[in-house]
């Protein structure tokens, strides 16, 4: 197995302005989406047109960083070319990279822009063993694999000892708690879902509702959380609301926390990773460019064998404010 | 026009072997379905457990003429759990495949995919079927009209729409039950034994809402979709798929049975369910291309 030289570090560019943040802040490579479904964070006002990334691809690269594009849905019955353009597009472009999950996406590239364009496995192809991810590199080149949040530290190093494409593992930002790729439960409830329509718990079904014990959160109707009087309402995202089960009510499924693996970078290095990736491309850019900031330092500070003391000193403002967890890293999460 | 096939998927839940044994016996013996599912899909560790019930459980059924497909895990992750399927793969009855770790074992020889794997479009389709797919049971958030879509441009894959049971909506690294009993994955103790339709998940106002089973999160409501048997040969589909409940699976498959021979109507068939001990109200949006939990059939 190849090992890398220097962890590279992936940042979110939600827009053309993030991207040059990301990149001005010391991202190695930014990943993005074009401006529709088939990407999965499909948001109003984010997203690249065309000739939007063409630019930011040759922003990028005047700066040494690389661009990733994210065609990370599943494509739909009968318009499979839609995807397959969205890919032609991003490879006309420029792109290092295509990070897709869809069959028909790896297969469309893998035989029309092999050599021109790298294929990176999407997390929402939720391949996390050796036999899947030989699979996916045998059959379509991919050389990169983002690797579910299923599995800890250790399991990744054991992973990675077994496979011979590199690995990239999400380091900070929002926090799936089911396997990626293989979740509903946000078509079930409104009707639209990550893998098809490129949303989660969408904006237009939310909505706060006020009565005599507090405020509901609720999404399609369906509360996801309550909130006494005067205590600061959160966004009902599905799988981070409380519920009742068992005669208890509690955060079931997991509390409303975020991701911050800050303090494993060293273990990821060790682990074998190639790439530390940051999730939010929903975010702006100034809080893009500090985290990337942040953790380029962290990165930096690794790669030079700064101690833990160090690394947790330059990452410590990213720790203030919401609850974070290590996530499934830690075995105890499961 | 052809006859309409039915198949029983796999059990879900952690049931105990002995129930396991009295439960297929039954099918065996009773339930007009032509293919059966056996084998744990959920969760590895349930596996020592279930294990020495099947050799039995396949004879029975194939001595009733059963075709039995032996069903792979969702979600593997140990070794132990990647032998399985590895072992699996080698068997020469037909092979459920539910994650991509299946397929190089699998490839050239044919197999079903499972509901957790991830077939949006006719490319994927025909990339599977390819690979020895023979038939493919859609995730659950397609509606019929995408999977006829599929249907009418690969005719050499058999599609099988997840018509009856609480729906397969998510699987995580992370188990519900021991989670909620203050335990962790790796030191269980096999509390999802107690829900044998998994436990109930409610809205803090008290709505229904979902249901854990172990790593898995399904429907609270039952998925019950009862079409008229033209509009799914207008969909070219020709199989059903009824997942395992603790309710009378042998009246499940009747009634199903006589709805797609003619001899009940889809009204008579939602009441037949209807009186039936389901563990949720019963719901069928996804198969409209509606939010899931809608019930379309019962509104119209």
């Amino acid at each position: 197995m190849m090992w890398p030289q220097r962890m590279e570090l992936v940042c979110p560019a939600g827009t053309p302005a993030t991207l040059r943040a990301a990149v001005q802040a010391g991202a190695d490579a930014v990943y993005c989406g074009f401006r529709d479904d088939t990407n999965a964070r499909n948001f109003p006002g984010l997203n690249f047109s065309v000739p939007e990334l063409a630019e930011g691809v040759r922003f990028a690269h005047g700066l040494g960083a690389k661009v990733l594009v994210a065609i990370n849905t599943f494509a739909r019955v009968g318009e499979v070319d839609r995807w397959r353009r969205a890919a032609d597009a991003a490879v006309e472009c420029g792109a290092d990279a295509i990070i897709a999950c869809d069959v028909a996406v790896l297969d469309h590239v893998a035989r029309n822009h092999s050599g021109r364009v790298r294929l990176h496995l999407s997390v929402q192809a939720a391949a996390g063993t050796p036999e899947a991810i030989g699979f996916y590199a045998r059959t379509f080149g991919v050389r990169r694999v983002v690797i579910p949040r299923v599995l800890s530290v250790q399991e990744i190093a054991a992973l990675n000892r077994a496979i011979d494409v590199e690995t990239e593992a999400f380091v900070f930002g929002g926090l799936c708690v089911m396997i990626e790729g293989r979740c509903y439960l946000s078509s079930y409830a409104t009707g639209r879902s990550p893998n098809l329509n490129g949303v989660c718990s969408p904006p237009e079904e939310v909505s706060y509702d006020e009565d005599a014990d507090g405020m509901a959160a609720r999404l399609s109707g369906f509360t996801i959380d309550r909130y006494r009087p005067g205590e600061p309402a959160g966004y009902p995202t599905l799988c981070k609301g409380r519920f009742a089960a068992g005669g208890k009510a509690s955060y079931l499924f997991e509390e409303p926390v975020s991701l911050n693996a800050g303090s494993l970078i060293a273990g990821f290095k060790a682990a074998g990773v190639t790439a530390l990736k940051i999730e939010g491309r929903q975010r702006g850019k100034g809080y893009v460019a500090e985290v990337v900031r942040a953790f380029r330092s962290a990165v930096d500070a690794v790669e030079a064998g700064g101690d833990a003391v160090e690394i947790d000193r330059l990452l410590a403002a990213q720790s203030e404010g919401g609850r974070q967890t290590a996530g499934a890293y830690r075995k105890t999460w499961r | 026009m052809p006859p309409f096939a039915l198949t029983l998927g796999p059990v879900f839940f952690h049931w105990p072997a002995e129930r396991l044994a009295d439960f297929y016996r039954r099918i065996a013996d009773e339930a007009p379905v032509d293919r059966v599912h056996v084998g744990e899909v959920v969760c590895g560790k349930r596996m020592p457990f279930s294990d020495p019930c099947w050799p039995d459980v396949i004879e029975r059924l194939e001595r009733a003429g059963k075709e039995v497909v032996l069903s792979t895990l969702a979600a593997p992750a140990t070794v132990r759990e990647r032998r399985s399927i590895d072992e699996l793969c080698g068997d020469g009855r037909l092979v459920e495949i539910n994650d991509m770790t299946a397929l190089p074992a699998r490839s050239g020889r044919p197999f079903v995919t499972g509901p957790f794997l991830n077939v949006y479009n006719e490319v994927a389709a025909a990339f599977l079927a390819g690979h020895g797919a023979r038939t493919i049971c859609p995730p659950v958030e397609l509606s019929l009209t995408a999977i006829g879509g599929m249907a009418h441009a690969r005719p050499q894959v058999e599609f099988e729409p997840f018509a009856f049971g609480r729906l397969p909506l998510a699987i995580s690294g992370r188990c519900y039950h021991a989670r909620l009993h203050g335990l962790h994955k790796d030191s269980c103790q096999f509390t999802c034994e107690k829900d044998a339709d998994g436990l109930a998940v409610d809205t803090l106002d008290g709505q229904a809402f979902l249901a854990i089973n172990g790593v898995q999160t399904l429907s609270n409501q039952v998925h019950a979709f009862c079409p008229e048997p033209s509009a799914l040969a207008a969909q070219a589909v020709r199989r059903l798929r009824l997942s395992p409940h603790t309710c009378d699976m042998v009246e499940v498959a009747g009634i199903y049975r006589a709805l797609l021979d003619g001899r009940l109507e889809p009204q008579e068939a939602r009441h037949g369910l209807s009186r039936l001990d389901l563990p949720g109200t019963m719901v069928d949006g996804y198969a409209h291309a509606r939010p899931g939990w809608h019930s379309v059939a019962a509104a119209g």
